[in-house]
């Protein structure tokens, strides 16, 4: 199958006054198109800074290494023309505030309309306006013809993320890159953008990345995952196979940690010790040795890389070890 | 079931707005907290249930209603009185950086509600490392400022100010919505330990319906200002019986793919309406599939209608929803 982004061996640094924040650690992650890939870990993790590195959407002082294929097309590196006219045609991104994503100041239509004509000026305006009430309509905006003379405030937050859908796949692109899309929302307002990214990617043939702190968001809606940690995805594999069969304490501590709505006793939570590491200091060896419960001294010196146990891959050397999940300690 | 400790009755909180009209957040709430239980309160954003919070401790007075702790109205105390009372009720908020002091040590964080209400300020620091102590935090930390703390800290320093005066009652406001879940899990293990060693009574207040569901007994679910339906953890999980409480479960994704994949979901049309204009009757009829004339005419009591506890339906019906 043809690889529609591959992203390898990234790394981001910021410097700072403090020192060099490691954001993002040789990261690799591939997405085939028409398939979702959820992206999970906490924050800090890494997984926004990734996306927002493939897209050039890092600010001028991050130190950007590696590579990003959109494709086959080199991304970093192409000029901001360049970049420009992939991000919105080829690749689109929606952000986790619907809200501060809008323009106050202009109607929905009219933002659809330009963000349609900036990539295809020779749109009439009037033409691009009868695709942007196609688009609200496509989204389940209810009278869309009327709805898109309405400004941002006039919308609520579901509503509004309905929108940044519309806009995102008003070029149709290649990749979705869908930032928390759901944490701002209510859960029954959370179903419905689910329902609708599942509605795209199934009419559109959109691959979709969905970053995403929810273990059930991504369980729900993404074909593989990838899960991060301290800046590098430390397991991934099928969604089916990840949450059932997670080789990496990190993975496994991040499954049992979880209070689950269908349980039924009350035992207390397995919680992950100690808190996210520094990114100004990461621990030597594996960064996630001092909070694991299956740290052994060559943790602490060797720096484990991420391979095939199993059905996943995974970035622990004990990963064999693991029994199922659910019987971690 | 030991005795109530804490009784709500019918309050109602209206917030005035600018150009006239009224935003009715709190629409006659009413339950029972009793002596060392926890109670779920869950809902969406605006649903009234941070504003009911509030109004119980009279962080915001209500417009009308009562509040009996311990057989007194919490509503007619005088100033005085009020402060005693605190004592015996406290809060905990959500935001860990917003509800801290930062220029405050975090032993004069914890000490502060014992030297309010009296105590030397020696003893009241000696009392504050017990404190952290008890929250899982090292005393020698205590010199120590908010910002020297990860998230899941705080909120232990958030429950050591509020376990200072060794209160009755702990009214936590989405007490682990702001932290990771390994940090989360964390936190909830703490609540519930302390919960038994303290014999404390929680309401807790929450729109994470699988964590109210780990640390609830019984659960009471409100939409736009009312209570719509109450019950033990299993009578509101397993046999739902008013349509929304039946919506919002089956919303809630479950880490489990296969699960997840298979799960026939009841997706609500629209939107929450404004509270400032609530519908008339049952006030969830404008998004419900089961909503008939009767639904707008007549408001539905919150009553047992032979599902075992009260959901607030004319055509209250059981529905296995959680998987």
């Amino acid at each position: 199958m043809t690889t529609v982004l591959d992203i390898k061996d990234l790394e981001v640094t910021f410097p700072t006054l403090e020192g060099r924040v490691q954001a993002v650690r040789g990261v690799n992650l591939t997405l085939e198109p028409g398939r979702i890939r959820g992206v999970v870990g906490e924050s800090g993790s890494g997984k926004t800074v990734t996306m927002l590195a493939a897209l050039g959407l890092l600010p001028s002082t991050a130190e950007v290494t590696g590579s990003v294929r959109y494709k086959g097309r080199e991304l970093l590196g192409l000029p901001p023309s360049e970049l420009r006219k992939v991000r919105g045609s080829g690749i689109a991104m929606i952000f986790q505030d619907p809200r501060t994503s809008l323009n106050p100041v202009h109607t929905i239509g009219h933002q659809i309309v330009e963000g349609i004509r900036i990539h295809h000026p020779e749109v009439h305006r009037k033409e691009a306006l009868k695709r942007a009430v196609e688009l609200l309509a496509l989204v389940g905006i209810p009278q869309p013809d009327k709805r898109a003379r309405d400004y941002p405030h006039q919308f609520s937050g579901g509503m509004c993320q309905r929108v940044m859908v519309a806009m995102a796949v008003a070029n149709d692109p290649d990749v979705l890159v869908a930032d928390e899309p759901t944490t701002a929302l209510d859960v029954t307002i959370q179903a419905q953008i689910l329902d609708l990214l599942r509605d795209i990617r199934r009419e559109k043939g959109v691959a979709i990345v969905i970053i995403s702190h929810d273990l059930g968001v991504v369980a729900g809606l993404a074909d593989e995952v990838s899960v991060m940690y301290a800046g590098r995805v430390v397991e991934r594999g099928t969604v089916d196979d990840v949450y059932a069969q997670a080789r990496h304490p990190y993975t496994r501590g991040l499954l049992s940690s979880v209070p689950r709505l269908t349980d039924t006793h009350r035992a207390p939570l397995t919680s992950i010790g100690g808190g996210a590491p520094s990114l100004l200091a990461l621990p030597k060896g594996c960064a996630f040795h001092p909070r694991c419960s299956h740290e052994r001294p060559n943790c602490r010196v060797d720096d484990p890389r991420l391979r095939r146990v199993g059905p996943v891959e995974a970035a622990c050397h004990y990963a064999e070890e693991m029994g199922p999940v659910g019987a971690v300690q | 079931m030991s005795e109530a400790i804490l009784e709500v009755r019918d309050l109602v909180k209206e917030f005035s707005v600018r150009g006239g009209g009224k935003v009715h957040a709190v629409s006659g709430v009413s339950f029972d907290l009793h002596e060392g239980e926890t109670l779920g309160l869950v809902g969406e954003s605006g649903c009234g249930k941070s504003t009911t919070a509030r109004c119980v401790l009279r962080l915001i007075e209500p417009t009308s209603g009562e509040v009996v702790f311990r057989g007194r109205d919490v509503l007619k105390l005088g100033r005085k009185e009020l402060r005693k009372l605190r004592a015996d009720l406290q809060i905990v908020f959500q935001d860990p950086y917003a509800s801290l002091n930062p220029r405050m040590q975090v032993w004069s964080i914890v000490a502060e509600p014992l030297i309010v209400h009296g105590m030397a300020t020696k003893e009241a620091r000696a009392r504050a490392n017990e404190l952290l102590e008890l929250v899982r935090l090292r005393p020698e930390h205590a010199n120590r400022y908010p910002h020297e703390f990860s998230s899941g800290q705080r909120q232990r320093i958030g429950v050591a100010r509020a376990l200072a005066l060794e209160p009755d009652v702990l009214v936590l406001d989405e007490p682990v919505s702001a932290l990771d879940v390994s940090i989360q899990a964390g936190v909830l293990n703490l609540l519930e330990e302390l919960r038994g060693r303290l014999n404390l009574a929680y309401l807790f207040i929450a729109h994470d319906l699988s964590v109210v569901r780990h640390i609830s007994d019984r659960v009471a679910v409100m939409y736009l200002g009312k209570v719509v339906e109450i019950g033990t953890r299993d009578d509101i999980y397993n046999h739902p019986a008013m349509p929304y409480t039946q919506a919002l479960l089956s919303s809630v994704p479950v880490p489990d793919p296969p699960v997840e994949r298979k799960r026939k979901r009841i997706v609500l049309q629209g939107d929450l309406p404004s509270p400032a204009d609530p519908p008339s009757g049952c006030r969830f009829r404008t998004r419900c599939w089961k909503a008939q004339d009767i639904c707008a005419e007549e408001e539905p009591a919150l009553i047992d209608r032979g599902q075992g506890h009260p959901a607030a339906c004319h055509f209250a019906e059981e529905l296995q929803v959680v998987p």
